[in-house]
């Protein structure tokens, strides 16, 4: 089971590696979308990655570890970022937050049980005229109230 | 969509920005963003056409253009308007820049927060290659230029020039030394101009409306007109077009806020002017911004703010040097201590002077700046600060 999927990611990385290329400056769109894809970039991942960008693991290791959207544990499937930055603070991001929180039954930082929900603070992602804001993956939602935040993560689950 | 009516960012009368752009020769390009005293919109304010003039004379048939979508300075959302709104002459000012320091490639570093942008940044540019204004032999003029998007993933520094260069490169984010400046040695080691979004579609429109009538917006030091992204206690955020040299009291009418406290000018790593500093001006003489207002109004904390932007820095320093790495959390658990109400005044001095060591010791723009928060709240409002704890 582990040799298939093991393959599978291989044979995924190559193909990543053919649409990008294989100079390091490839690295970052590779292990991009291995992320948007698996919600990750396990150790295997990151070692087959090396290999054929013939670096060693550990430059990989060490690119992964530095963005905060990249990462080498499971995320879930949708990663709830709540601006914390402070117009959206003002705005009311701390009441929108224990909504989330609540709502969810996690704290910021943990993912539920399911796998479905991740939940993290964002620094300013440039929305302060529309405060608080948040991104659920790459759809962005804006004039937040604990209120409508519940009723956005209910369309997810 | 920019609130006030624009005249710089205007698409009335514009002309064909590329066209009349391409119809002069490089050195002609040059000399003309040269002449008009453009300086970076990003906030370091460099000449615009002095970098391109740098570029242009260093020996090398490889060269790059980078434009820097990588917005993200807290109360920074005017790169974001202009890429959705003003997506055609973001791609033609990297189009012209590459031409006038004969680069055939550019790239776009769009942080990953604004990944939602992709989708629309794609298709104008195939549209551009569609209609011969990207690609092979642009309108006909033999010219060859390629623009490729690639994404951030959450990384403030990046959006310092070197750090940003590092991770197109496929590393960490960390700021180089300077010099060599990129415009010598950036982009796998080629010569490379990073402009910001806003300074691509300002030059754009010069090509259109010439240098000189650009010279004649703005102050003796900072030509032109600049976007400003207003938000905060007000009733009317959003991008506003000013001149150069307007006040901070002008603005505040403009966006109609209520009881203004203080005005943080710049974002996070600017300066935060209390009421009797709002007859200041916005310019690179006065109060410098890459384009960021943040208004309080009476009721805020002035301790919490500040507690809010040295979390940022906690977090988005990148840790390379012992300065930014240890220093921002210092000033951290100064806010902290503050708070608690036992940080006794020479401590607090103490910080004060830490503040400004970082600003000279720390390697790059984020920790040269950072302690710029702590120094200007600390110093408008420590009555007040220590009056209420």
């Amino acid at each position: 089971m582990i040799d298939i999927k093991q393959n599978a990611m291989t044979e995924e990385i190559e193909m990543l590696v053919g649409k990008f290329g294989s100079t390091r400056d490839a690295l970052m769109p590779i292990i991009q979308n291995i992320q948007i894809n698996h919600g990750m970039i396990s150790d295997f991942a990151q070692q087959e990655v090396a290999r054929m960008l013939d670096v060693h693991p550990v430059e990989v290791y060490g690119v992964v570890t530095f963005y905060s959207f990249l990462s080498e544990t499971p995320k879930g499937r949708y990663i709830v970022r709540l601006c914390r930055t402070i117009s959206c603070d003002m705005a009311g991001k701390e009441a929108v937050a224990r909504a989330v929180e609540r709502e969810l039954g996690i704290r910021f930082g943990e993912t539920t049980a399911d796998n479905k929900f991740s939940l993290e603070y964002i620094n300013c992602m440039g929305m302060c005229d529309q405060g608080p804001s948040m991104l659920v993956n790459d759809l962005v939602f804006t004039k937040l109230t604990p209120h409508t935040v519940v009723d956005i993560l209910s369309k997810f689950k | 969509m920019i609130k006030n009516k624009s005249i710089l960012f205007n698409r009335e009368n514009l002309g064909d920005c590329l066209a009349r752009g391409l119809s002069k020769t490089p050195q002609d390009i040059i000399m003309e963003i040269r002449e008009s005293g453009l300086k970076g919109r990003g906030g370091a304010g460099f000449p615009t056409g002095t970098k391109w003039m740098l570029a242009a004379a260093s020996l090398s048939n490889k060269k790059y253009v980078v434009c820097n979508a990588d917005e993200g300075e807290p109360g920074t959302f005017k790169d974001r308007v202009l890429l959705t709104d003003f997506t055609e002459l973001v791609f033609e000012g990297m189009v012209i820049a590459g031409y006038a320091i004969g680069a055939k490639k550019g790239f776009i570093y769009l942080r990953g927060e604004y990944s939602y942008l992709l989708k629309q940044l794609n298709e104008q540019l195939q549209k551009m290659l569609k209609d011969n204004r990207l690609g092979k032999n642009i309108l006909g003029k033999g010219i060859d230029f390629e623009i490729e998007i690639r994404l951030g993933a959450g990384a403030y520094v990046c959006g310092e020039e070197t750090a940003l260069i590092e991770s197109l490169e496929g590393h960490r984010g960390e700021a180089r030394n300077r010099p060599p400046y990129p415009v010598n040695t950036g982009f796998m080691g080629n010569p490379t101009i990073v402009n910001n979004v806003e300074t691509f579609v300002t030059a754009a429109i010069i090509m259109a409306r010439g240098g000189e009538w650009f010279t004649k917006l703005g102050t003796g030091k900072s030509k032109g007109h600049k976007l400003i992204s207003v938000s905060g206690d007000c009733e009317e955020p959003g991008v506003y077009e000013v001149p150069f040299g307007i006040s901070i009291n002008e603005l505040l009418k403009m966006a109609k806020a209520k009881n203004p406290k203080a005005v943080q000018v710049g974002g996070a790593s600017g300066y935060c002017a209390c009421s009797n500093e709002f007859e200041r001006q916005i310019s690179f003489e006065d109060l410098s911004t890459g384009g960021s207002i943040m208004i309080f109004n009476q009721s805020r904390d002035m301790l919490h703010i500040l507690r809010n932007f040295m979390e940022f820095f906690v977090e988005e320093s990148c840790g390379q040097c012992t300065p930014c790495r240890i220093g921002n959390v210092k000033l951290l658990e100064g806010v902290e201590k503050i708070e608690r109400g036992d940080c006794s005044l020479s401590y607090l001095r103490e910080l004060i002077e830490l503040g400004k060591t970082m600003k000279i010791a720390s390697k790059c723009g984020l920790g040269q700046s950072s302690p710029n928060p702590f120094i200007s709240i600390m110093t408008n409002f420590e009555q007040e600060i220590f009056s209420q704890r």
